[in-house]
């Protein structure tokens, strides 16, 4: 008999309760969307007819189109701005204060986001802005931008200065070597980085629901006042759609990662 | 022969990283047509010194030109000088052809012309069937030969080789250094290559550059570092040597007359000896005979080691309290070897040997 | 390292759009939230400019009937049972990091991949979401409460929703993968030989795992441990849907005071001890692992 000193017995069954529970909410939620009854779990048939009605629920639109606004030009924003200090920052040399710059840039992470949302609700009440959304495009693409950096720097850091190096050494002009080499070589860190800070954008309710006024609403905030209104078989179907997109949108971040891990 | 041209002047360079200096005020000429190699130890500075003729390091002080201009305010892009890296950094994205045509490319080289060049270029290196692969599809040899082909397409006036044999596993190493030679040869073009392994310098340079701390040790052809070498330092680092410290009685000219430690009065080819003073005699393993080979100066020893390499045996001899490393080729017949603990007789010719003043 | 060489101003302009975001939606606002928490409060909600130490009086003391004050622990015990909960949700999740990871780690490089893939991917859902599916399950004729009543074992009972304990698993649930990953991290670096050369000199399973594995494991259990701790203590939904708002933590303290203009000092006081809290963990962290790593280097 093969023995393997590396196995623990029981660990097997360990992981796989560990995986059941981390799957069951998911499953609930999309099993009883498929509820025909009123009451969410009280199962009386299959149904679709809740998600008909959820996709008829003007406000829910509305606040899917404002969540996907804020959410795409935070996302451009934030990944633009985390491309650049991830180049200077990664690349740059003798550059003026570099770690102090690398704090600053993550610095959403380091603090709890409701001091965030709390502190740039006082700002904007201070200096009179009053336009909901430019207020939430601005709060995502700060809180964004690390979540862009992080795998954009991996990236960086990943890949050997040679290739432009090579680049230059073969006449290429610093814009050149940037649009031919560089770019093309992290752009899988790019688009990674720019996917995580959208899906963070698109859940985020802490800032979002500090910020909420008025017709502003993000997807996450409207969710929050469904919940609140008690639990219904149409917000298990706006959360199973929500899953889904959400699913599908980690698959293609995730095999972006470990496709660009596989080469470098 | 026609006075060859300069291609390369470096003068007075150092480099300081903080408060270690690096290159200490190195200064040198490489010529056209030239295989010129920079042979160091790791952390000699060798990599650095190409970095700086390619524009990716800057020397403290100094100046270099190329060709008579200055280059040293040309970043990497706007000099005429291609790099093949010891990790070749082929594109990954780009497939064989793009790599070859991207300095083209750069340099402004019309569609028609570019195309010819990389087709020329597959076709020197042998790699034309490889023309649309990646350079992740392709073996050591091959990448390297990429490289080699995508250094070399813009026509560049120098080439710098870093390292880039290192890679290679060691039957294709053996291959790749006669490929290189015949390569410089049919271009024509100035080759600057670094390495730390002193076989391939000997084997393919017309001159060599030994750098050792940061200085030029010596600078000569393959022929005058291992038989002449400038100081202890190349004449250790080149090949192996028993070294014997020895007492300098009387320097004539280019020779000098010493004392070994065994009371042997032997008078040899000098470099920086002074009467007087301590030296050492540099004699290299292979110029020592042994038995029926012993001619010249004879002494008796015993063998205390042998280690046996294959195409030739190492010994070492004890020749009263001294200890010589001798080298015997296993030639011929098989088998004849010496045990230790053996009485020999060894002999060498005094003017095989070297009084190293430095 | 020379990318950007040859283009020195690009050193400042490439960095300008990041400071100039984090300083006006991040750095700026904070400093003003520290302002505010000495400010007053206004008579219609919001606040006025001034220096006062009231709002973090109150975080300790009530005025009284004849304005004394008087010790009020109630937000004290706020204070404690945010460290409690994030501390607790903290270790539970180490613990149960621990082994999966090292499970994750020990599988065929392809299994491991979809291992990673399959813990990863329930963070990307909405955080909402996987907080609203524990509100269907834990609730009120729940999922639980129906299956305890289907097998016979309870007739009817309280809702499991609206205590500590539905937010800890909450929590737990939220933040786990923040844990595993870190810990997988270095788990996956663990080279087998290591397990086998432990057992070679004749250490069991048991020893191996506490003298080899968990040793190795620990700063990717540290890392993690930051990496939940300090977003726990943040917590705004898990306190608000699963804790049904009367179990109070920092973080819905805070919205609250915000949230209705009630008392925008006091909130922005809270806040600041928070934000304390956070940097006191991250420093301890800091001082924690930097010798270690200078050690390794």
């Amino acid at each position: 008999m093969r023995q393997d000193v590396r196995r623990y017995p029981g660990l097997g069954l360990l992981v796989l309760l560990f995986f059941g529970w981390l799957y069951l909410p998911i499953a609930v939620v999309i099993g009883f969307s498929f509820n025909e009854n009123r009451l969410v779990s009280v199962w009386t048939g299959f149904s679709l007819k809740w998600y008909g009605a959820a996709l008829s629920n003007s406000a829910l639109v509305d606040a899917v189109r404002t969540s996907l606004t804020v959410a795409l030009i935070a996302t451009a924003l934030a990944t633009l701005t985390a491309l650049m200090a991830a180049l200077v920052l990664v690349r740059g040399r003798d550059v003026r204060a570099r770690r102090l710059s690398e704090v600053v840039v993550n610095l959403p992470l380091l603090l709890p986001e409701i001091v965030v949302a709390v502190a740039v609700l006082i700002l904007f009440s201070q200096i009179g802005l009053t336009n909901g959304l430019l207020k939430l495009i601005l709060a995502h693409t700060a809180f964004c931008i690390p979540f862009a950096f992080l795998p954009i720097r991996a990236r960086l850091q990943g890949m050997t200065p040679d290739f432009e190096e090579a680049a230059q050494d073969l006449y290429a002009s610093p814009w050149v070597v940037f649009r031919r080499v560089t770019l093309p070589l992290i752009l899988p860190g790019v688009f990674a980085g720019a996917m995580l800070a959208f899906v963070m954008s698109m859940d985020d309710f802490i800032t979002s629901n500090m910020l909420a006024s008025g017709g502003n609403t993000t997807l996450p905030v409207y969710i929050f006042g469904l919940i609140k209104q008690g639990t219904t078989p149409e917000l298990n179907a706006i959360s199973t759609l929500i899953i889904a997109a959400s699913l599908l949108l980690a698959t293609i971040a995730l095999s972006l990662t470990f496709r660009g891990r596989g080469k470098s | 022969m026609t006075p060859r041209g300069k291609a390369i002047e470096v003068k007075e360079v150092s480099k300081d990283f903080g408060t270690f200096r690096a290159l200490e005020s190195v200064s040198f000429e490489i010529f056209d047509n030239e295989f010129f190699t920079l042979l160091g130890p790791s952390g000699c500075g060798k990599t650095t010194l190409l970095r700086m003729l390619a524009g990716f390091d800057t020397p403290t002080t100094g100046s270099i030109h190329l060709h008579g201009r200055p280059i040293l305010d040309l970043p990497p892009h706007k000099r005429r000088v291609n790099t093949v890296f010891q990790s070749y950094a082929l594109f990954p994205h780009l497939s064989v052809e793009q790599n070859i045509a991207f300095g083209l490319e750069n340099l402004g080289w019309a569609k028609d012309r570019r195309l010819a060049r990389t087709a020329a270029m597959l076709d020197m290196v042998h790699m034309t069937q490889f023309a649309r692969r990646r350079p992740d599809q392709l073996s050591g040899g091959q990448r390297q030969r990429i490289a080699l082909a995508r250094a070399l397409a813009p026509e560049p006036e120098v080439l710098l080789l870093d390292e880039p044999l290192s890679a290679l596993d060691l039957k294709l190493r053996q291959a790749m250094r006669d490929e290189l030679r015949q390569l410089q040869r049919r271009t024509g073009i100035t080759f600057v290559f670094v390495t730390h392994d002193q076989e391939e310098a000997l084997d393919m340079s017309d001159r060599i550059c030994v750098l050792g701390q940061g200085r030029i040790q010596h600078l000569g052809t393959p022929n005058e570092i291992y038989e002449d070498p400038e100081n202890r330092f190349v004449a250790d680092f080149i090949g192996e040597t028993n070294f014997l410290a020895v007492e300098v009685l009387e320097v004539t000219g280019d020779r000098a007359r010493v004392r070994t430690p065994m009371g042997l009065e032997v008078t040899t080819f000098q470099k920086g000896a002074i009467a007087g003073q301590k030296a050492m005699l540099s004699l290299r393993p292979e110029k020592i005979g042994m038995e029926d080979q012993a001619t010249g100066e004879v002494m008796r020893g015993r063998i205390t080691n042998r280690n046996y390499m294959g195409g030739y045996t190492h010994y070492t001899v004890d020749v009263a309290g001294t200890e010589f490393r001798v080298s015997k080729r296993n030639a011929v017949t098989h088998g004849q070897s010496f045990e230790p603990g053996r009485e020999v007789t060894l002999g060498f010719r005094q003017d095989s040997a070297r009084v190293l003043g430095r | 390292m020379s990318g950007a060489r040859f283009r020195p101003d690009f050193r400042l302009w490439g960095l300008l759009p990041a400071w100039v975001i984090m300083g006006f939606t991040l750095i700026l606002p904070i400093g003003i939230v520290v302002l505010v928490a000495f400010g007053t409060r206004g008579a219609y909600g919001g606040f006025g400019w001034g220096f006062s130490g009231a709002s973090f009086q109150q975080i300790l003391f009530q005025k009284g009937w004849t304005e004394e004050l008087e010790f009020n622990p109630q937000y004290l015990e706020i204070i404690a049972r945010t460290l409690w909960l994030a501390a607790l949700t903290t270790a539970i999740c180490a613990a149960l990091a621990t082994p999966v990871a090292y499970y994750i780690a020990c599988q065929p490089p392809k299994r491991r991949a979809a291992l990673v893939y399959l813990v990863t991917l329930p963070f990307w859902v909405s955080m909402i979401v996987r907080v609203y599916a524990w509100l269907i399950i834990l609730g009120n004729d729940g999922v639980i409460e129906k299956s305890l009543r289907a097998v016979g074992l309870v007739e009817d009972i309280d809702s499991l929703l609206f205590n500590n304990t539905a937010m800890l698993l909450g929590m737990v649930y939220s933040y786990i993968p923040l844990m595993i990953l870190p810990v997988f991290a270095s788990m996956e670096k663990l080279d087998g030989t290591l397990i086998e050369a432990s057992h070679d000199l004749y250490a069991n399973r048991w020893v191996t795992a506490r003298r080899v594995i968990l040793p190795l494991a620990r700063p990717g259990i540290v890392a993690g441990a930051v990496l939940v701790f300090v977003p726990c203590l943040g917590a705004v939904l898990e306190p608000i849907l699963l804790g049904g708002g009367k179990q109070m933590l920092m973080g819905n303290l805070i919205q609250t005071q915000f949230g209705g203009g009630r008392n925008w000092p006091f909130g922005a006081a809270v806040a600041v001890v928070l934000m304390a809290l956070v940097m006191l963990v991250l420093m301890i962290n800091a001082l924690r692992t930097r010798p270690a790593g200078e050690a390794a280097a």
